[in-house]
């Protein structure tokens, strides 16, 4: 068993779901629905079957060094620059493919009836399939190069599916701006891979990142570059501090897109390279810190941002935006397995938020303001028990939900690590606080109260299979990482301590662990029973806040995303489209012209000597004669 | 036919009518006066030749007088049938007027 | 001798800058067979009298017979005279002239370095016949051909048959 489950080669993975593109490009216009469907979803869950065989191989017999490398074939051979197609399975991708893949079964199936009144049906799943191939690819690469071949290629999906509905102009503004933004960090991290090969000759992972450790010293500022740019490059892909304002506005897209793009992949492509490249982050301390300063920054901000506005979907985007901060709190503090196991956790229950959303939205009949809805809790229970569970796992419930365990290491490593510091611990404790209080607020909004709104489509079994599978893994995926108190699991932690480096404890005292765990959760409930008072029972405080100039502008500020929009669009738009229209004239091509122009009246006037009159042209045979002779005479 | 006359001084008159024969092409526009002036020019040339012949003693100068005076012939033949022709076209047979070519 | 040589210059210079300054047709023709006479009395007085003879015989009495009988033909009356005043004002002179003198000017440099030769003997006709039929037969062969393709080409131009082609 052990030699047929070893057996299985790693690129079987991304493999699977680019052969379901590569069918559904070509032949999905003329398969019929079901053929589409099948074909869509099968590839990828083949691929997470593959996942399953190839991760007992490892957990079974872990190879040396942690990691198990496999080449498929050299793809660019030129001097002293060799890139291979290699893919390289150790404990960080493992995690990743387990996400990707797991996660993007589910949702393939919730979309095949999500999408099922869709005209592009069998467009929707080739697009897909592209990007859970192409994510597969970067989480697996070896070397940077092939890692930015995913990086891009996971981009182009994102665009593809944002503006998928392109018929709609303003999708394809969404859709456009994410991708712009987003190429503003990947040229970031273009110019880091650069430096990069050009001072380490490779870009060859472990082999770069043993350079750079023996090379560079701590602080150097080639090493305080290269992170920074990387930086810049996670900063674009995972939607943080200055590039985060294209994430609210690709919720344009189908929510399926949203769910598995949007929440549970993509965006936490930033802070896979972080952990991928951390050799190099470790060697500068200044970047550490510029990432922890942007970590807790977006926090603030988008938690601010989240708690009036009125799409829910966009109320989900602002969250992500701020459990993609805490990763990168926990990667600034070196807490790097922590910061995995909640990129894990948060995979799992920010899709199980906006699955159920979806499925709101679409019983809805496309209905997305979340004021004219309400009291769906008895319409829709299926939906409303497994957004609660999301909900509740989002604010990191005490005990039972997964997101409580993994946020709370964040949180500790926050005080007790060496790099952490107590203002820190109070902001993600702010921050905590802000996520009990919106996410409950919406749940309250949307399923309690009076009954808004007309349940047109009740959900069917393939939207509800993967919202029960999600609920069930949202709770017990909590409990392969485990505090002091309830067992100590480190299961988690063990896998990834493989590749990563552990936590540099400075305080490890456990009481005040627990100490500090039982504010968090009372801080927790706090929040619960704030959004319970303010918008559960019918309450006038949130309008009489609003009503205030104060409330009244702070309202329209952070629905605006705290005005970055308008921000760029004064420093950089503007003055872009104002030059555009300078130029308008062409005027660097004048120059090419003046010669073309000088050329043109050189020749009119030479051919002015043509007169067709035989006296001119004896004329200029004469003038010749005279200086042929001259020549002659004077020399 | 014995004594001498000067080279320098044959070979000017030769000269001067070769100018003169070039003002005339330059400033007539009848074309017959044009051809005229070309005949002066070759009549010029020719006396240059054979000035040159008969002072070194030799009857090259009157040979390549001989050729000139074909070539003549031969040019003049063709031009006029040529102005006969331009005639029928052009008032006065005027240059200036056959500039089709122009340009 | 010489005094003979330089009269029958001048006469050559002044017919011929009479011959290009006429109006009428004829009068110019008339000024050019004198400045061929005089020239032929040049030859003469070098030593080159066959050269004589032909210039009289050739270039006086055919190609200039030939000139004559094509301005005959043209009919050129007084109108044509007329216009021939509007084309000939006098300021048409001066940039031809100047060309004109500074060639001169130059032809006179190279002259002048020449040295003084004298001439010799007179050159007979029998010379000259050696001379053609020896050393430049082939020459005279190329002549002829000349001559052929000039008198094709002079028939057919002149017979007034329509050209095809061209503006008509």
């Amino acid at each position: 068993m052990d030699d047929l489950l070893c057996s299985l080669p790693i690129w079987l993975v991304p493999a699977l779901p680019a052969v379901g593109f590569v069918v559904l490009a070509v032949v999905g216009g003329q398969l019929p629905r079901r053929w589409a469907a099948v074909i869509g979803t099968g590839s990828v869950g083949l691929s997470a079957a593959t996942t399953l065989g190839v991760a007992a191989c490892f957990l079974r017999h872990p190879p040396a060094d942690g990691v198990r490398i496999e080449t498929v074939w050299t793809w660019i051979d030129v001097g002293s620059f060799e890139i291979g197609f290699s893919l390289a399975l150790d404990a960080l991708s493992l995690v990743m493919i387990f996400v990707v893949s797991f996660v993007g079964f589910l949702i393939h199936l919730y979309s095949t009836e999500y999408m099922a009144d869709d005209e592009g049906f069998s467009r929707f799943f080739a697009y897909m399939n592209l990007f859970v191939a192409f994510m597969l690819m970067l989480v697996l690469a070896d070397n940077l190069f092939l890692l930015y071949l995913g990086w891009e290629g996971v981009g182009l999906c994102s665009y593809l599916l944002i503006g998928f509905w392109y018929t709609d102009a303003a999708n394809g503004a969404a859709a456009q701006k994410a991708f712009i933004v987003t190429r503003v960090g990947d040229t970031a991290m273009a110019v880091a891979l650069l430096l990069l090969f050009t001072h380490a000759g490779t870009l060859d992972v472990r082999q770069a990142m043993a350079w750079a450790t023996e090379n560079w010293a701590p602080g150097s500022t080639m090493a305080v570059a290269v992170a920074l740019l990387l930086l810049g490059g996670a900063v674009g892909k995972s939607a943080q501090l200055p590039l985060q304002t294209w994430l609210p506005d690709a919720m344009a897209g189908p929510t399926p897109v949203s769910a598995l793009i949007h929440a549970a992949t993509m965006v936490t492509a930033g802070v896979y390279l972080i952990a991928r490249t951390h050799a190099v982050f470790l060697l500068a301390p200044p970047a550490m810190t510029a990432v922890a300063v942007v970590g807790a920054a977006t926090l603030l901000l988008a938690g601010c941002s989240a708690l009036v506005q009125t799409d829910i979907k966009r109320v989900l985007a602002y969250s992500t935006i701020r459990q993609i901060g805490y990763m990168c709190l926990g990667v600034a503090l070196g807490a790097w397995s922590a910061a995995l196991f909640h990129l894990m956790t948060h995979g799992l229950f920010k899709v199980l938020v906006f699955l159920p959303a979806g499925a709101v939205i679409l019983a809805l009949h496309h209905e997305q303001d979340i004021f004219r809805m309400g009291g769906l809790r008895k319409r829709l229970p299926v939906v409303f028990w497994t957004f609660l569970l999301g909900s509740a796992s989002l604010a990191a419930l005490p005990v039972v939900t997964a997101g409580f365990y993994s946020k709370d290491l964040i949180l500790w490593a926050a005080w007790a690590s060496s790099a952490g510091a107590p203002w820190l611990w109070v902001a993600g404790a702010f921050g905590a606080l802000l996520t009990a209080f919106y996410s409950f607020r919406l749940v309250f909004i949307v399923f309690f109260g009076d009954e808004k709104g007309h349940v047109e489509h009740r959900p069917g079994l393939k939207i509800l299979i993967p919202l029960v599978v999600l609920a069930a893994l949202s709770v017990i995926g909590g409990f392969v990482e485990t505090p002091g108190w309830l067992g100590h699991v480190t299961a988690f932690s063990n896998l990834t301590e493989t590749t990563l480096p552990a936590v540099d404890w400075a305080v490890t005292d456990h009481h005040v662990e627990h100490r500090l765990q039982a504010v968090v959760a009372g801080i927790t409930l706090l929040g619960v029973l704030a959004a319970y008072l303010l918008y559960l029972r019918p309450s006038s405080i949130p309008t009489a806040v609003k009503a205030t100039p104060l409330g009244a502008w702070l309202s329209r500020f952070w629905l605006s995303g705290w005005g970055f929009d308008t921000l760029y669009d004064r420093l950089f738009i503007r003055p872009f489209k104002g030059l555009a229209q300078l130029l308008r004239g062409d005027p660097f091509d004048e120059i090419s012209a003046t010669v073309a122009r000088v050329a043109e009246s050189g020749h009119s006037a030479m051919s002015r000597t043509q007169s067709g009159r035989i006296r001119t042209y004896a004329f200029g045979i004469g003038v010749g004669a005279v200086i042929a002779v001259a020549i002659v005479v004077l020399t | 036919m014995s004594a001498g006359v000067l080279l320098g001084h044959g070979l000017a008159v030769a000269s001067i009518l070769f100018v003169i024969g070039l003002i005339g092409v330059l400033v007539r526009r009848n074309l017959l006066f044009q051809l005229l002036s070309i005949e002066i020019m070759l009549n010029a040339a020719g006396m240059a030749f054979v000035i040159a012949g008969a002072r070194w003693g030799q009857a090259d100068g009157q040979v390549m007088f001989i050729f000139i005076l074909v070539m003549a012939a031969a040019e003049v033949a063709v031009g006029l049938a040529l102005l006969l022709r331009v005639s029928r076209r052009v008032r006065d047979l005027d240059g200036d007027a056959v500039s089709a070519m122009r340009g | 001798m010489i005094a003979l040589f330089y009269l029958a210059s001048a006469v050559a210079l002044v017919a011929a800058a009479m011959a290009i300054s006429r109006r009428n047709a004829f009068h110019a023709l008339l000024y050019v067979v004198v400045s061929l006479l005089a020239v032929a009395v040049v030859f003469f007085t070098i030593g080159a009298p066959f050269a004589g003879a032909l210039e009289i015989i050739v270039y006086a009495g055919a190609i200039i017979v030939l000139f004559v009988f094509v301005v005959m033909m043209l009919n050129l009356g007084p109108s044509a005279v007329r216009d021939e005043y509007g084309f000939l004002t006098p300021a048409m002179w001066i940039v031809p002239g100047g060309l004109a003198a500074i060639l001169l000017a130059e032809l006179v440099v190279i002259i002048s370095g020449t040295g003084d030769g004298v001439t010799g003997a007179a050159i007979g006709p029998r010379e000259v016949g050696l001379a053609l039929f020896g050393p430049y037969v082939v020459a005279v062969e190329v002549a002829s051909f000349l001559l052929l393709a000039g008198l094709v080409g002079a028939a057919y131009l002149g017979s007034g048959a329509r050209i095809s082609g061209g503006d008509r």
